[in-house]
């Protein structure tokens, strides 16, 4: 008999910093405030929180955290690696923490001033986490050159065009009109002025690029039963994943066989197994989006179309509110705020609450992603 | 302070800052030889260079010489904001070379337009997913040695 994670915790609190291109306080600060406001949202005690999980690029450790909050005795503690790629994984270890009986009250999050802090492709002497030596002497040095290479290929290989990429960037930027907490709130885009914007690494316009923003954000994961108690409604942890396929390289996968089937393919496998439903019963979805070809990509490798569909699956409205697939109905990276992710597992509670600023109505199930490109992980919540 | 000690080329591009592994590629390179780490046992190539073969774990290696002939699988063309190295070459492109001689082996680099050429020299138009490519060999700073592609039919 395996044992399973079905289930058997679930989010009872989630909370956030306003999101800003500057914002004074420190990531230290505003990491302590979400993990507050999130532990208020659930009503429970920080002296009670016994596990914490984060993902790198995070400058706030858990010792930081347990201390300013005044955490008691803490007795698991984790931390993922790959950026964006480990946002939906701090959740996953907390739900097997707590349903293997090594805590009790988990508290994931993540605290960044990517909006006014540094770059981390502009440090020329500390080798980032991708093999280097073989990209950046070539002028390849940030992350939307590396995603767009693979862009490139995509609408070679597919027939996809800048229109498809449009198609996601609006969708994310008419949620995120709608969303009173997203940066993009007051800035509708339109297809002339996504045209028109400025290149960023051709294929992928200024608009195909997340926003850069200062912000945090925290959720709080305890079991099933004590779950009923909190509260707001339980959002379930139905099942999750974290993905790492044959011959992955993290951003630059130029040398697997098939650089266009990622990271995604590999947790949506583990994902679906472990489910009680399939991509045609997710009401809701919450995708990594740093880049927009992300979204395509992902719609692929998380089975809902074929290899290569990705792109036309955006046509006619099919990820706005009332299509096929709501995607990023609080804006998502490319519109509400970039903080690697995790305010898609926040909207996530919120459309499983009903409380979403572009609710999906009667939404019972969702998908959250991190970021595909890199080593990555996924959640299905459900109400 | 000399570009090695930098880091990069006196025009501030950067230098390869080559691991254990990868080493022997730009030991070659610097000799105008374009070779991949192949494997003894079941001869199979691999990049990046890595300790063991994936296919077989034989620990036992070699540098293979290739052609240098391959083809554009596809290409990227950076604007600023960038390092200002780069920013002062920018629109430049970057591709992916799937060589000729191996289907998998992708190198990434630069089309220019002859092999001292700067990155940005190549015609925009020479740019195709496909279009075959053969390497040459720049030396970008004293002792280091970069490949680079020129377009087979300019």
């Amino acid at each position: 008999m395996t044992a399973t994670l079905k289930d058997t915790t679930a989010i009872v609190g989630i909370g956030q910093t306003p999101f800003s291109r500057q914002l004074a306080a420190s990531e230290k600060t505003l990491a302590c405030q979400a993990v507050l406001a999130a532990l208020d949202d659930a009503g429970i005690s920080p002296s009670h929180v016994d596990a914490f999980a984060s993902y790198s690029m995070e400058t706030t450790d858990e010792v930081e955290i347990a201390k300013a909050i005044g955490a008691g005795d803490v007795t698991f503690f984790s931390r993922v690696g790959y950026g964006g790629g480990g946002s939906c994984a701090t959740v996953a270890h907390l739900a097997a923490a707590l349903t293997t009986g090594q805590a009790t009250v988990g508290v994931a999050w993540r605290s960044r001033k990517r909006g006014s802090g540094p770059r981390p492709w502009r440090d020329t002497r500390a080798q980032l986490p991708v093999p280097g030596q073989w990209t950046r002497p070539y002028g390849l040095l940030r992350p939307a050159d590396e995603i767009a290479m693979l862009a490139r290929r995509y609408m070679h290989e597919y027939g996809a065009t800048r229109d498809h990429f449009f198609n996601v960037a609006l969708a994310c930027r008419n949620r995120a009109n709608q969303n009173p907490a997203a940066m993009m709130y007051e800035r509708p885009l339109t297809r002339e002025s996504y045209m028109a914007s400025r290149w960023i690494s051709e294929p992928l316009c200024l608009f195909d690029n997340c926003l850069e923003t200062d912000g945090a954000l925290a959720c709080v994961i305890v079991a099933a039963d004590r779950a009923r108690d909190c509260r707001h409604r339980p959002v379930y942890v139905h099942s999750a994943a974290q993905g790492l396929p044959p011959q992955h390289h993290g951003m630059v996968n130029y040398w697997a066989d098939d650089p266009l089937a990622g990271p995604s393919w590999t947790a949506a496998r583990q994902l679906w197994k472990a489910a009680d439903f399939g991509p045609a019963d997710v009401d809701v979805a919450q995708i990594y989006d740093a880049f927009t070809p992300l979204i395509p990509l992902s719609l692929e490798g998380y089975g809902f179309c074929g290899r290569g569909e990705g792109a036309a699956f955006s046509e006619g409205g099919a990820l706005e509110l009332g299509g096929r697939l709501p995607v990023n109905t609080a804006g998502g990276g490319l519109s509400e705020a970039y903080v690697h992710g995790f305010n898609l597992i926040n909207e996530g509670v919120r459309q499983l609450r009903g409380t979403s600023t572009a609710q999906v109505p009667g939404a019972s199930t969702c998908l959250v992603t991190a970021g595909e490109g890199v080593p990555t992980s996924a959640l299905l919540l459900r109400s | 302070m000399s570009s090695m000690m930098k880091g990069t080329t006196d025009n501030g591009l950067l230098l390869p800052v080559p691991d254990e592994d990868g080493q022997p590629f730009w030991d070659f390179a610097a000799r105008g030889e374009l070779r991949v780490q192949g494997c003894t046992g079941c001869r199979r190539l691999r990049f990046p260079p890595r300790p063991c073969c994936p296919h077989c774990r034989s620990f036992a290696a070699e540098w293979r010489r290739m052609s240098g002939r391959g083809r554009i699988w596809s290409y990227v063309l950076p604007h600023p904001p960038l390092l200002p190295g780069y920013a002062d070459l920018a629109p430049y492109n970057v591709i992916v070379v799937e060589l000729a001689d191996a289907r998998g082996i992708r190198l990434v680099g630069n089309l220019v337009a002859h092999p001292d050429a700067p990155l940005g020299s190549a015609d925009p138009a020479g740019l195709r997913i496909g279009a075959p490519v053969e390497v040459a060999f720049t030396e970008i700073a004293p002792g280091v040695t970069v490949p680079r592609w020129l377009l087979e039919r300019p």
